[in-house]
């Protein structure tokens, strides 16, 4: 059976793909379109390793067909950072050595991106809430958590020194 | 497999129809493809169901009714100015549905037509007496909510029909609903109980309730004789404890990793009482 064509945004960029109707976004991400940075970890909507926003929204790649991707905005964790400079989020999960193996970082970013643009001024609850549906393996959420509370707070700061000046 | 995205409900039922047991319903997918995954499924068609407006649309009615389209997001209700003013048992339980992730997909139309006696929003639609309307080749019809789930995995859909919207009744000033689960831990779990409540106040009595009950039973639950035991009373200690007690033995559990049937049957009543004292606070009284 014939291929099916989809054209979509992808972290501000046209692309296009050729895709089977059965495969996810997920599949797409790390097939045709050789963006690896979102991860397969349960392929089952429980882990977040896959986390992207579907127009601004936070989804699991894994639970969306591609071909769903037809004339929508994908974000992606190659889309975070800005060329060589980090997102705020990215440096402070270095810094506080908010992760080990990586397979969650890219969701856990991700997702918590999304959370510190709808909420800037998140409480650690609302942040494992939020989390919930990243699962990680090895640190145990509290270096991640602390991350996400220690970037909102920067950015918050930041923020009110920039609106002075 | 073949993927469709018709823009109109009657192009959906004829391709749905035309492709017969082969066709599967997606709207938000998380269940789908989960089943695909595993397979369970196998689709021949998959008909996407987002494209029709009638699916995707969120409309308020007179008095504080709403109209929801099946396919509405979870997390897109919960963006809705007004929805959750006004029902917020019905909102807190869709918005239970699986993580942040999932709630960006997942619908309530979806819950319910996955037939899972443990689904989340379920009680609560069926505590709010929501109505759900049916189309298919031989027309549109509406059922009360309760009467949708069949079993484990089935429902009373006939073969062709899609579930278009629910209708959320009118409200009458006074009134308020609420939704508790009991899982094993705080997120991300399946109900092993869980209890949606709607009640009507006025003057501290209750002059109007309904009682949805998941996750102990082949099916929902709408819990007749538990409303009764409420409607008419000040929310007393009598009335709670009758409530409970008619909970409880309206419950026909399993025994699974979750909870014993003794377990289930007896938070069965306990959630109702906590539940009754959320919708109550909400609806101004104690």
């Amino acid at each position: 059976m014939a291929k099916l064509h989809v054209s979509t945004t992808i972290n501000g960029e046209p692309m296009e793909f050729l895709c089977e109707p059965s495969d996810t976004m997920l599949d797409a991400l790390r097939g045709p379109l050789a963006l690896t940075g979102s991860k397969e970890g349960c392929a089952s909507g429980d882990c977040g390793a896959c986390s992207i926003t579907l127009d601004d929204r936070l989804v699991c790649s894994c639970l969306m067909l591609a071909v769903e991707s037809e004339g929508r905005e994908i974000r992606t964790i190659e889309g975070m950072a800005h060329g060589d400079k980090l997102h705020p989020l990215q440096q402070k999960f270095l810094e506080v050595a908010a992760l080990q193996c990586g397979i969650c970082t890219p969701g856990m970013l991700v997702a918590s991106d999304a959370l510190l643009r709808q909420n800037p001024r998140p409480s650690e609850e609302e942040v494992r809430f939020w989390l919930a549906g990243n699962l990680c393996r090895c640190t145990g959420y509290d270096k991640i958590v602390r991350a996400v509370l220690e970037t909102a707070a920067e950015t918050r700061e930041q923020g009110t020194r920039e609106s002075r000046q | 497999m073949r993927y469709l995205a018709p823009g109109t409900l009657d192009e959906a039922i004829k391709a749905f129809a035309a492709a017969g047991s082969a066709a599967r319903i997606l709207a938000g997918g998380t269940d789908l493809l989960v089943q695909m995954r595993s397979g369970a499924v196998k689709p021949g068609v998959i008909v996407d169901i987002k494209k029709i407006a009638e699916m995707t649309a969120i409309e308020e009615t007179a008095g504080g009714g709403f109209r929801i389209g099946a396919a509405v997001a979870g997390a897109v209700l919960g963006e809705h100015p007004r929805f959750g003013k006004v029902w917020p048992g019905v909102l807190e339980a869709v918005n239970l549905i699986g993580s942040t992730q999932v709630q960006g997909r997942a619908s309530a139309g979806g819950n319910l037509c996955n037939g899972s006696p443990a689904g989340d929003s379920v009680p609560a639609m069926v505590a709010a007496g929501a109505v759900v309307t049916l189309q298919g080749p031989n027309g549109r019809r509406e059922l009360p909510v309760e009467k949708v789930p069949a079993g484990p995995g089935r429902t009373n859909l006939l073969p062709g029909e899609i579930l278009v919207s629910f209708t959320l009744p009118q409200r009458p000033p006074g009134s308020s609903d609420a939704y508790l689960r009991m899982i094993p831990r705080t997120e991300m779990d399946i109900a092993v109980v869980g209890v949606g409540v709607s009640l009507t106040l006025k003057d501290g009595v209750c002059t109007a309730a309904r009682v949805g009950l998941g996750a102990v039973a082949p099916t929902v639950l709408l819990v007749e004789a538990a409303a009764k035991a409420l409607i008419g009373s000040k929310l007393d200690d009598a009335a709670l404890n009758a409530a409970a007690a008619a909970c409880s033995a309206a419950c026909r559990p399993i025994d699974d990793k979750r909870g014993t049937i003794a377990y289930r049957t007896k938070v069965a009543g306990v959630l109702l009482k906590r539940t009754v004292a959320i919708a109550a606070k909400r609806a101004g009284g104690k």
